[in-house]
């Protein structure tokens, strides 16, 4: 299972817990893993990345393993870590005050 | 016993206020939605207990919430607005064209006939409709595509539409704003628009007079004259009589005519209030002195309202959906300010208190009568 861990606001808008389980199918992409994460949690759509486009919001962050993912290629494969759920993806707000 | 509630969006979340019909003890629940902006909140006028919410913030985007149950418990409903076929461009600042871009519902109308029909303005400016509860939405392109829209350009705000108001007597009609672009009229269930600004003057634009391109921060009508029309504009408070046809300066002897909301008292179709504002940058009461104006004569003669309003040292905002009343015999009006004061008035106006003191800067208030 991969494991994301979502923001506060995400969190309490899709009624979760601070971490969320999902089965991806390989290969694990941030692509897949956000498509998961929206089929299983449909209000989220539209609040990590644009509905139409597909990218992600300017104040949303993608961390994996200690490294900013943010600007990857969404097709790209994620570290094994994050595809064996040793460690989660996490998805951040950007540091941005307010 | 008959009560109000009353609905209030704020920069960090949504307050309910509620009370019996005496109106003098309230209770406040809240914050919903914590941390997020709520640009607006109203409920159906059939169905009082469906409300719904505009959610929104930077990070996160938009997103829309239903309540069917009096804000009880609320539901994420659809948040997709997209517009009909190649949106195009409006001005920038600059004149300059720039792409249409969705970022925020400002205003959310149910319909007076039809809980599950609700019409949302937003920002790009553009009108959107759903007809299943919030779920889905759908651009009505007849306004944003009727001629005018390459030549709108944002207000301070950004290009938003912020007002909606139907016609009760024509289900066809309906009134909308936009800042700055002006009002418009769809005669035929929103097909076709047509701006109705003849008779407005806009010192800020090439062309005073022009078609389009004021920024009108706010219409009202009483339902019983649907044709009467208020309009509390950037600078000047106006009237017209032939919804919309033409327009008449009504800001006779107020302090300041530079104001955002408007709004009709429920039993007096001649009575409307404002809320004077010092000018177009600074954006508080004339002289520290919080006054609600009141014109009995649907405009030209004015009076301030005073009692129970701060009389020194107080320099908020009162922003153009912060203003409603309610329908009780004695009709309530409430405002809310930039401090986070939501202020009622018992006695349609004549005095005033602050329900609650402390929240985040208020940006609209609705108010629902209930039986």
């Amino acid at each position: 299972m991969i494991r994301v861990v979502l923001p506060a606001h995400l969190r309490k808008l899709a009624r979760v817990g601070r971490e969320v389980s999902l089965d991806v199918t390989a290969p694990v992409t941030l692509r897949a893993v956000l498509d998961v994460l929206e089929a299983g949690y449909p209000m989220l759509r539209g609040t990590i990345r644009d509905h139409a486009t597909q990218e992600r919001r300017p104040f949303v962050r993608f961390f994996a393993c200690e490294d900013d993912w943010s600007h990857e290629s969404p097709d790209a494969a994620l570290p094994e870590a994050i595809a064996t759920g040793t460690e989660p993806l996490l998805i951040v707000g950007a540091m941005a005050g307010g | 016993m008959s009560g109000v509630r009353v609905l209030v969006g704020t920069r960090k979340g949504a307050f309910v206020l509620t009370a019996d019909a005496k109106r003098e003890r309230w209770d406040v629940s809240g914050p919903l939605f914590s941390g997020w902006e709520i640009y607006h909140l109203k409920g159906a006028p059939t169905e009082p207990n469906r409300l719904y919410a505009s959610q929104a913030t930077g990070w996160f985007g938009q997103v829309i919430q239903r309540s069917d149950d009096g804000g009880e418990t609320w539901e994420p409903v659809g948040n997709e607005f997209a517009y009909e076929g190649v949106p195009g461009t409006h001005q920038w600042y600059d004149g300059t064209p720039h792409p249409w871009e969705f970022a925020r519902v400002w205003h959310l109308e149910p319909s007076l006939t039809d809980p599950d029909t609700v019409y949302a303005g937003v920002e790009d400016a553009a009108l959107f409709r759903s007809t299943d509860g919030g779920r889905t939405w759908h651009e009505l392109p007849g306004l944003r595509q009727h001629g005018s829209g390459p030549f709108w350009q944002p207000g301070a705000g950004g290009l938003c539409l912020h007002t909606i108001i139907q016609d009760p007597t024509s289900p066809e009609r309906l009134f909308v704003a936009i800042s700055s672009a002006g009002a418009f009229r769809t005669d035929d269930g929103c097909r076709t628009w047509r701006p109705i600004n003849r008779g407005l003057h806009s010192e800020q634009i090439p062309d005073p007079t022009a078609e389009v391109g004021h920024c009108v921060h706010r219409l009202a009508m009483h339902p019983s004259r649907p044709h009467v029309l208020f309009m509390q504009k950037h600078w000047d408070v106006m009237r017209s009589d032939d919804a919309g046809d033409t327009w008449r300066e009504v800001s006779g002897n107020l302090p300041s005519d530079f104001g955002f909301p408007i709004e009709v008292h429920a039993h007096e179709p001649e009575t409307i209030y404002v809320v004077p504002i010092k000018n177009d940058s600074e954006h508080y009461p004339p002289d520290g002195k919080l006054r609600v104006y009141r014109s009995r004569t649907g405009g030209g003669e004015w009076e301030a309202l005073t009692q129970g309003l701060p009389q020194r040292d107080c320099y908020v905002n009162v922003l153009r959906d912060a203003m409603a009343v309610d329908s009780l015999d004695a009709c309530g009006v409430y405002f809310g300010t930039t401090g986070g004061q939501v202020y009622a008035s018992a006695d349609a106006g004549n005095t005033w208190t602050a329900i609650v003191r402390d929240l985040p800067a208020v940006l609209s208030v609705e108010v629902q009568t209930l039986p």
